[in-house]
């Protein structure tokens, strides 16, 4: 498909992402001039560039070539390398865009009201900004260069927002984590982009994929590995996840947008949009599929234990994200249905945490389920819309999960081998677990007896926040059937991966429908039995199983981490800078001593220096004049 | 336009400048500070008109102006800038204005501020000089003559070890310095040899053709000499001690510029001149380069000053402009003289932060500060750019350099870079790290203050911790002097992160004329 310069409202389109960068620059160096109206501001830059979006999507539509590029200037050049600084408008970025701003739009609308009495309010604004902005050059960016830069630059606005808070060691710590995690994952997208510059020449997407069919098979199946651990980072995905739970640090709108929604689906694109690299190496596939099938089930395992109701949210969403790469890691047959899932799980998952933030603001910010119970009186709307998102999440019939994630493993299953039947087996099982954990949280949030602190009396949440919230609940309901069925994703993403191929279902997609439906009511139903028909204690027991014990550790991920990287490295630091002070100066100081005395004339500083210096020059001026006596006699 | 002599302009400027500083009667700190911050800006000014007179497709070396010195020896007063230099010379411009602004409130108990100021100006004629010359000897002059001034500034006006740190500045750099003669003299004699005639100019050496065995040595004497001063792992430990003692203006310009005189005269002096030895030596130069990337990274982790911390960051990013740079590819080594120039500005706003910083607290040390973002946010703020853009995230000046010169290598030298490539998750927690402990977090540290609003328990004190008085951070956010000091580098950051293409424009034919005398680009 040709990329033809955009014409109209779509050569605006750098508009997109230039709005909500205005905004949080106006917002950071206007300073407390701007607290009184910042939040306006801020929203208002995300609402007009949602509109602005919808527009050009409309433009787009009606597009013969549905695929515009906007060339803006150089960005660097020299030498070979050329990089221009230019977007690609394409039916892929365009839902990307919508998602980014749409549910950024009610994010920031919640958040004019979760964040009313937070003395950081403008801060807060601005940060979001700043993050819609990269994320929309992430994703717009027709370079893998412009998508580097972005991708930094959320992660940049994630590390802003998850030390929000930053007096509390907790947030600071867990921001850095984050950071550094998502580093080691973009060491792999440098060098993959690397990798392309120094075969191709280039790295545009449009050279790229143009000529890496003619790389050696090596040479895609590296670039495709090397592309994963970028998504792996970003995305929170094993071996890179233990970073997402503790984000959960920030203020929820935060969690909502950042690390659920948008940013942390930032993986999942980038393999979609190198779709004409992975199509090229089965082994990379391979391995995708088996980091999405091996995160789903180490998420959903961990989302079993926690009582933190933000932790539960968050390992929900490694599970989820693992679903997604699961269906990217098929190749063609599974991009439509991972970015279906992944935009359904945007509504569901936003909503969710929109949820849990509004519980949280009825409750002091308490974020204990042991110390919950009984909300659905105090909190209609709030359970309502939870719940729909609930329903969702877990593949109720007819609701949104339901079609993507049933898509997903219907696509998997249809491979037909040993590692189709096996990581399809391991997201029926995942999907159980997902209807326990969620049953759990629901049980222990809104039923049972009320086990609320002395002095806490819920309410529910002002309509700022719950109109997102009921909008989001809304999108968790039906967008998965109109994705899938009247508005099918597959017909506006085929300009991106082609015409869809006739599937040949191994296993009939009634009988999975069936099976998975019949093993979330098992999920649904041990919840009962463990959680919702007892009286829940205030305190975890502590006598648990060692699964439970594991569980609650998250697989004991940072246990590893700490002792594989965190404590050799500390002991590292500490060796080399002995040996740096007693080794390496050392050494010199020492051979300084020996060859003219010059270490004690470094302790008797004042004199020395006189007499070094003039010894020194001395030296030097008899060096030159020997050696232009002998040039000249010469 | 062209027949004005910038370039001797700039270096006599300040150089008188100095001695009228120098001269003005006791107690005159004040009119010192102005003529200083006057002269610097017009350096700055020069420095513009200069580029903007420098034709980028014109000849390799312009605004030249050349005049006999000691012409029984062949030595000239030769000055000429070709794009490299002019980068150096820009960035000159702008941070002795930013470090006069910085030390504007500095007191030295027992010193005179003028001669401090003095002392400034002296630094930048030879500064500028040192990237201006155009005859190797002129060059060596200054090459040495530079360390006469920030022995001084920091003997005299640094830290409580600052006689240590000043003669271990001034022992390394001399010791380079003689062994770098020794190779001058060589080439000397070998263009004597050659040409009938000896000559210094820079022009009529690189037409020289020497001998490989002859090569190699000249190389290392001048190898050395610039490994020092850059300086490359091992030649470092001269660096956190000079970096940390040295007034904040001192570490600024030390770091900043001085140090760039040694990964210049490698792309100057070793690679035209001694090609074949240049790429003889290459591997292990890139040995050093990677090794003191990771090393200098690890160690600055695990200090406790914020200064000397600077100043490891600093060897790693060194270790980034050497890998450019010796990477024979077009790209990378543009990616090094971009890189000089962004660590300039980049970890010069970082050390003028901290200075700040430390202004207020009174330490050097990490662990005495917590939590300062709540009640300087405008610092806070400022401090993280600066670390920000020392850890080249994109949006930032930094990225552009550290990319093109990761990007530049891997083509030729995939091994290397992909080893250096882990520098990037280093940097980022050396970074944050120090971010995390002094600006984030709970209150604590030497800013810390009894509240004295704080009313007293009306129930009689019976107890020591009920009268206990309540602690606060007490510390003032950025000044306007001192934000119109960090605000020239913030915009810079900003602009060059974004749009860099104009400094690439100047470097980059510069940088293929030097490729081309070593026999073309790798890649």
């Amino acid at each position: 498909m040709d990329t033809l310069p955009a014409e109209g409202l779509l050569a605006s389109s750098w508009l997109l992402i230039a709005l909500p960068l205005a905004g949080a620059a106006v917002l950071l160096l206007g300073g407390r001039r701007t607290d009184r109206w910042g939040h306006l501001l801020g929203t208002a830059t995300v609402v007009a560039s949602f509109v602005l979006g919808l527009l050009c999507t409309f433009q787009l539509a009606g597009l013969e070539e549905k695929s515009a590029g906007v060339d803006l200037f150089t960005f660097i050049s020299a030498g070979d390398l050329d990089v221009r600084a230019g977007l690609l408008y394409d039916p892929l970025s365009a839902m990307f865009v919508l998602l980014i701003t749409g549910v950024g739009s009610l994010i920031h609308i919640y958040s004019i009201g979760y964040m009313a009495h937070d003395p950081g309010r403008r801060r807060f604004f601005a940060y979001l900004n700043l993050f819609i902005a990269a994320m929309l050059l992430l994703v717009l960016g027709n370079s893998f260069v412009a998508l580097y830069v972005g991708w930094e630059g959320v992660g940049l606005a994630s590390y802003l927002l998850i030390a929000f808070w930053y007096t509390r060691p907790a947030a600071a710590t867990a921001a850095k984590k984050a950071f550094i995690m998502n580093r080691v994952g973009d060491v792999g997208l440098a060098l993959a982009i690397f990798l392309m510059f120094s075969q191709l020449g280039t790295t545009s997407y449009e050279g790229v994929f143009g000529g890496v069919g003619t790389l050696a098979g090596g040479t895609i199946t590296a670039l495709g590995l090397l592309l994963l651990l970028g998504a792996c980072g970003k995305s929170g995905q094993f071996p890179l996840q233990a970073w997402l739970p503790d984000a959960m640090e920030g203020p929820t709108p935060v969690s909502a947008l950042i690390h659920a929604a948008t940013m942390v689906t930032a993986g999942v694109y980038l393999i979609a949009r190198s779709a004409p690299i992975y199509d090229l190496t089965e082994t990379a596939r391979t391995v995708v599929m088996l980091i999405g099938a091996l995160t789903l089930l180490i998420g959903a395992i961990a989302g079993c234990a926690y009582d933190d109701i933000k932790k539960v949210l968050a390992y929900s969403t490694v599970s989820q994200i693992g679903y997604m790469f699961l269906a990217v890691g098929l190749g063609p047959v599974g991009y439509v249905a991972g970015l279906a899932h992944l935009l359904a799980h945007g509504f569901f998952k936003a909503g969710l945490f929109l949820g849990a933030g509004s519980v949280m603001h009825a409750m002091d910010d308490q974020v204990d389920m042991r110390r919950f119970g009984g909300l659905w009186k105090k909190l209609p709307v709030t359970f309502v819309t939870f719940g729909l998102g609930y329903l969702a999440l877990i593949g109720f019939p007819f609701l949104s999960g339901y079609f993507t994630k049933d898509a997903i493993i219907e696509a998997t299953f249809d491979r037909g081998d040993t590692l189709g039947y096996a990581t399809g087996g391991i997201a029926v099982l995942a999907a159980g677990l997902t209807a326990f954990y969620m049953t759990r949280l629901m049980f222990m949030t809104f039923f049972g007896r009320a086990r609320w602190e002395d002095g806490v009396h819920p309410h529910e949440s002002p309509s700022v926040m719950t109109v997102p919230m009921i909008v989001l609940a809304i999108g968790s309901v039906f967008s998965g059937a109109l994705l899938v069925s009247f508005f099918p994703l597959s017909d506006w993403l085929e300009p991106v991966f082609g015409e869809p191929e006739e599937a040949e279902h191994v296993i009939a997609p009634l009988t999975i429908g069936i099976a998975l439906t019949v093993v979330m009511l098992i999920g649904v139903f041990l919840a009962w039995l463990f959680v919702g028909r007892r009286e829940v204690p205030v305190t975890a027991p502590v006598r648990v199983s060692p699964v439970t014990r594991a569980a609650r550790k998250a697989l004991y991920a940072d246990t590893i981490n700490e002792s594989l990287f965190m404590r050799p490295g500390q002991w590292l630091t500490r060796a080399l800078v002995f040996f740096d002070n007693r080794g390496v100066d050392g050494a010199v100081n020492g051979l300084a001593a020996t060859l003219g005395g010059s270490s004690s004339r470094l302790g008797r500083a004042q004199t020395g220096f006189v007499r070094t210096y003039a010894l020194g020059m001395l030296g030097g001026a008899v060096l030159v004049a020997g050696a232009l006596l002998a040039v000249t006699a010469g | 336009m062209n027949s004005f002599p910038f370039l001797l302009v700039m270096i006599a400027l300040p150089a008188v400048g100095a001695a009228v500083v120098a001269a003005l009667p006791r107690g005159r700190d004040l009119l010192a500070k102005q003529l200083s911050l006057g002269i610097s800006l017009v350096v700055l000014l020069l420095a513009v008109l200069a580029t903007v007179a420098f034709d980028t497709g014109g000849d390799r070396f312009q605004l030249t102006t050349e005049f006999a010195w000691i012409p029984d020896f062949g030595v000239q007063i030769a000055l000429g800038v070709d794009g490299i230099a002019l980068v150096m010379l820009l960035l000159i411009g702008v941070l002795v204005p930013v470090v006069v602004g910085a030390s504007w409130r500095d007191e030295f108990p027992g010193r005179s501020m003028k001669a401090y100021f003095a002392w400034l100006m002296l630094l930048e004629a030879m500064m500028v000089g040192v990237f201006a010359s155009t005859d190797i000897f002129l060059f060596y002059v200054f090459f040495e003559a530079m360390l006469v001034p920030m022995y001084f500034i920091i003997g005299s006006f640094g830290g409580p070890r600052r006689q240590y740190a000043a003669v271990k500045f001034f022992l390394y750099s001399l010791v380079g310095g003689l062994i770098m003669l020794a190779a001058v003299i060589g080439l000397y004699v070998v263009s004597a040899s050659q040409l009938g005639e000896g000559t210094f100019a820079f022009d009529a050496l690189r037409q020289l053709e020497i001998t490989p065995g002859v090569q190699k040595l000249l190389f290392l004497g001048f190898f050395v000499a610039f490994a020092i001063k850059a300086p490359l792992v091992p030649f470092h430990t001269w660096l956190p001690d000079s970096g940390s003692e040295a007034p904040i203006g001192g570490a600024v310009l030390l770091v900043g510029v001085l140090d760039k005189v040694g990964t210049f005269g490698f792309l100057r002096y070793c690679l035209p001149l001694f090609p074949d030895a240049s790429r003889y030596f290459a591997p292990y130069v890139l040995v050093l380069a990677v090794a003191g990337i990771l090393y200098a990274a690890l160690l600055a982790m695990g200090q406790s000053d914020m200064k000397r911390l600077v100043s490891y960051t600093s060897i790693s990013h060194f270790g980034f402009i050497a890998l450019g740079i010796f990477a024979f590819t077009t790209e990378a080594a543009t990616g090094a003289v971009l890189y000089m120039v962004n660590h300039g500005i980049a970890t010069g706003l970082l050390f003028v932060v901290v200075g700040m910083l430390i202004a207020r607290g009174g330490s050097r040390q990490i662990r005495d500060y917590g939590g300062v973002a709540a009640k300087a946010p405008i610092l806070a703020g400022v401090f993280l750019l600066a670390g920000l853009a020392s850890l080249a995230l994109p949006g930032t000046n930094s990225f552009v350099s550290e990319f093109l010169v990761l990007i530049g290598s891997f083509p030729s030298q995939p091994v290397f870079t992909i080893i250096a490539t882990v520098g990037i998750i280093l940097a980022a927690l050396y970074i944050l790290l120090m971010y995390q402990r002094t600006m984030q977090g709970p209150p604590a540290g030497v800013l810390m203050v009894e509240d004295d609003d704080e009313p007293v328990p009306s129930d009689g004190g019976s107890t020591a911790v009920l009268t206990a008085p309540r602690r606060t951070l007490r510390v003032l956010d950025l000044d306007r002097r001192e934000l119109s000091v960090v605000a020239p580098l913030v915009a810079l950051i900003i602009v060059l992160g974004v749009y860099p293409q104009p400094l690439l424009n100047l470097i980059e034919p510069a940088v293929s004329a030097t490729m081309s005398d070593l026999g073309g680009s790798d890649r």
